[in-house]
């Protein structure tokens, strides 16, 4: 890892600058669209005339919106992102304490993704046209078709109402397990710090129906890029020398041919990110996952549009970090863009 | 045009699939248009002595927990979801389309404030932007049917753009421009009609995308409101009762759903093939 590298990071975080700003540019214009007087709202029903015009005051509102703009950068910076109405809590400890939770089931939920949809792709590409190519291409139109809501109602019903295997669809952990100390906020994590092998296992119980259905929702666009990338890369001549030169199946699949496929695969992986995200809400709101999407469903339905917004801006800029992070992954992992930079 | 219609027919022996997908397209449309004078039932009126009711064949889908025949609501359903996904794919069509051919057209500042726009769209997680959007401009139908429309707009943004730049120093265009053709005629009845093909299959795997991003709101509380019959609210009323064991709430709302999404997402593929000219054969 030379100073080339070095210097492909530091181009992409320029890079990145643009769609951050964007965000929250965008994020603060649409509290300002926000349906009624702002003031009004947070004086209270019962407020007088004078009372909301004071609110407006120490609201910043009576401000030009530019002012106000930097006011909210400030605050930003400030990891300010407001008072929620309903818990009563800053808005901003609100979503840490529970960011960890909607990490744990997006990831769980991309890793089985990606553990499904890779050998799917590959087995498919490598028997175009046989009953797994066939097969790998009715799960990826049915994938896509999936809501996802529908799909984790569908699972719980069957494996937690007709096959008892799943714990109730409540939350992170049942009644009887105490949760370990908090160090990372990802419970499996912490368990394992602690050695509670126990919790570990009532835990990984709950995240399991949630993450699979994530995973399916996401299977499709992984498998059918997997697909069609080792295709191309199958086909090509330096596999075709290989394949000459008497190399191991495996070896040709997995160093030669899977390492170039993967490309491809990494580039989809924003475009499934942006999906993920968004159904993590759902999938959150199915499963009773304390996450920052269930959060936010709860503040929107009682009208509280601090948490609202910060959770639109804490997605937003995971969001763009993640696509960052798949940025200078491709660097990694393809020596050309490497050498480019 | 002929050729057309035997190329049509080809690509429908080939592909049986197609068919189908045409055909349940045609389904959804007319129940869109007919539904709700053919159910057997009210879709709002409640019985609760007859509440969660499972399947029979006075109520094939059963009843929900006011007793409201499940199928009747399911069909009735149809119209405001599609008349939600339609004019949200219409809207951002209309508007991506030409912000993409004005963009690919004219290049310099212009397609690079184009491109500013799709790219401050796309650097939101889609359906987390729709939220945000329903949420500051008021939770009604017509903000559901603008936000579906803005986080769809970059695709067409996009294809329009790339599609326009390809073809601006073509033949055809230079021929239009020398007999006498302004630049709105020109992009209007010469560029538009050849990126169209392409842009079809889009719509339709839009539809499809269009139709699950509002069922999704409104599973979460945002856009339609109960009592009003649509999918993805049933869905979310069925889950209160899926733990206890009464499946059909969700089960029928969920599945026909599903087909529609899926029924378009094949349509996307079929047109595919119908304008793909690589596979014109």
């Amino acid at each position: 890892m030379g100073p080339p590298f070095l210097r492909l990071i530091r181009r992409r975080l320029l890079g990145a600058l643009p769609s951050l700003v964007a965000v929250v540019v965008v994020t603060f214009l649409l509290t300002r669209a926000l349906p009624g007087d702002p003031a009004a709202y947070f004086a209270g029903p019962a407020a007088t005339p004078q009372a909301i015009e004071q609110v407006r005051k120490q609201l910043g509102l009576d401000r030009s919106l530019p002012v106000q703009f930097g006011a909210y950068l400030v605050a930003l910076a400030h990891g300010d992102f407001g008072k929620s109405l309903t818990t009563g809590q800053n808005v901003g400890d609100d979503i840490l304490a529970r960011l960890p939770a909607s990490i744990e089931l997006t990831l769980c939920g991309l890793i089985l993704a990606l553990v499904v949809a890779i050998p799917l792709g590959v087995a498919a590409a490598t028997r175009p046209g046989s009953w797994i190519d066939h097969s790998a291409r009715m799960v990826s139109t049915a994938g896509v078709s999936l809501p996802v809501f529908f799909t984790g109602l569908l699972l719980v019903y069957v494996f937690y109402y007709l096959l008892g295997w799943a714990p109730a669809p409540l939350g992170r952990l049942d009644l009887f397990s105490t949760a370990p100390p908090t160090v990372t906020g990802l419970l499996l994590v912490d368990c394992l710090i602690a050695g509670d092998f126990e919790t570990f296992r009532a835990a990984a119980a709950q995240l399991a129906l949630p993450s699979i259905t994530l995973g399916l929702f996401s299977v499709a666009p992984l498998a059918r890029m997997t697909r069609a990338s080792m295709l191309g890369v199958l086909s090509s001549d330096f596999v075709r020398t290989a394949r000459a030169s008497g190399l191991s199946t495996y070896t040709i699949l997995v160093t030669y041919a899977l390492r170039n496929a993967l490309l491809p695969v990494v580039t989809t992986l924003g475009m499934v990110f942006s999906f993920l995200l968004g159904a993590n809400v759902l999938v959150e709101k199915v499963f009773a996952w304390p996450g920052i999407g269930s959060y936010a469903i709860e503040a929107l339905i009682a009208s509280d549009y601090a948490p609202v917004q910060g959770f639109i801006l804490t997605m937003a800029v995971m969001y763009v970090g993640l696509n960052l992070a798949i940025d200078l992954l491709y660097g990694l992992i393809d020596p050309r863009v490497r050498i480019e930079a | 045009m002929s050729a057309t219609t035997r190329h049509i027919r080809y690509v429908l022996a080939e592909n049986p699939v197609t068919g189908l997908a045409f055909a349940g397209f045609a389904l959804l449309i007319i129940l869109a248009l007919i539904g709700p004078d053919i159910v057997p039932f009210d879709p709002l009126a409640s019985a609760t002595d007859d509440a969660l009711h499972p399947p029979t064949w006075m109520h094939p889908f059963g009843t929900d927990h006011l007793g409201r025949d499940i199928f009747s609501r399911v069909v009735v359903a149809t119209r405001i979801d599609m008349q939600i996904s339609i004019a949200a794919v219409a809207l951002s069509f209309v508007f991506g389309s030409t912000l993409g051919l004005i963009g690919g057209w004219y290049g310099g500042p212009i397609d690079r404030a184009v491109g500013r726009l799709v790219d401050t769209i796309m650097a939101f997680p889609l359906f987390v932007l729709a939220m945000g959007i329903v949420a500051a401009l008021g939770n009604s139908v017509a903000n559901i049917v603008y936000a579906t429309a803005i986080i769809n707009l970059p695709f067409y943004a996009r294809m329009a753009r790339t599609e326009t730049s390809a073809r601006r120093e073509a033949g055809f265009v230079e021929a239009a421009r020398l007999s006498g053709n302004d630049d709105g005629r020109i992009l209007m009845f010469h560029l538009f009609p050849n990126i169209l093909p392409p842009m079809m299959v889009q719509i339709s795997l839009n539809l499809g995308y269009a139709i699950l991003n509002a069922a999704g709101l409104s599973f979460i509380g945002l856009g339609v409101r109960p009592p009003t019959p649509e999918w993805g609210i049933m869905v979310a009323e069925g889950a209160n009762y899926i733990v206890s064991g009464e499946w059909w709430v969700a089960l029928f709302p969920g599945t026909v759903l599903m087909l529609a999404v899926f029924c378009f997402n094949l349509l996307g593929d079929g047109l595919r093939d119908i304008v793909d000219p690589r596979r014109r054969t």
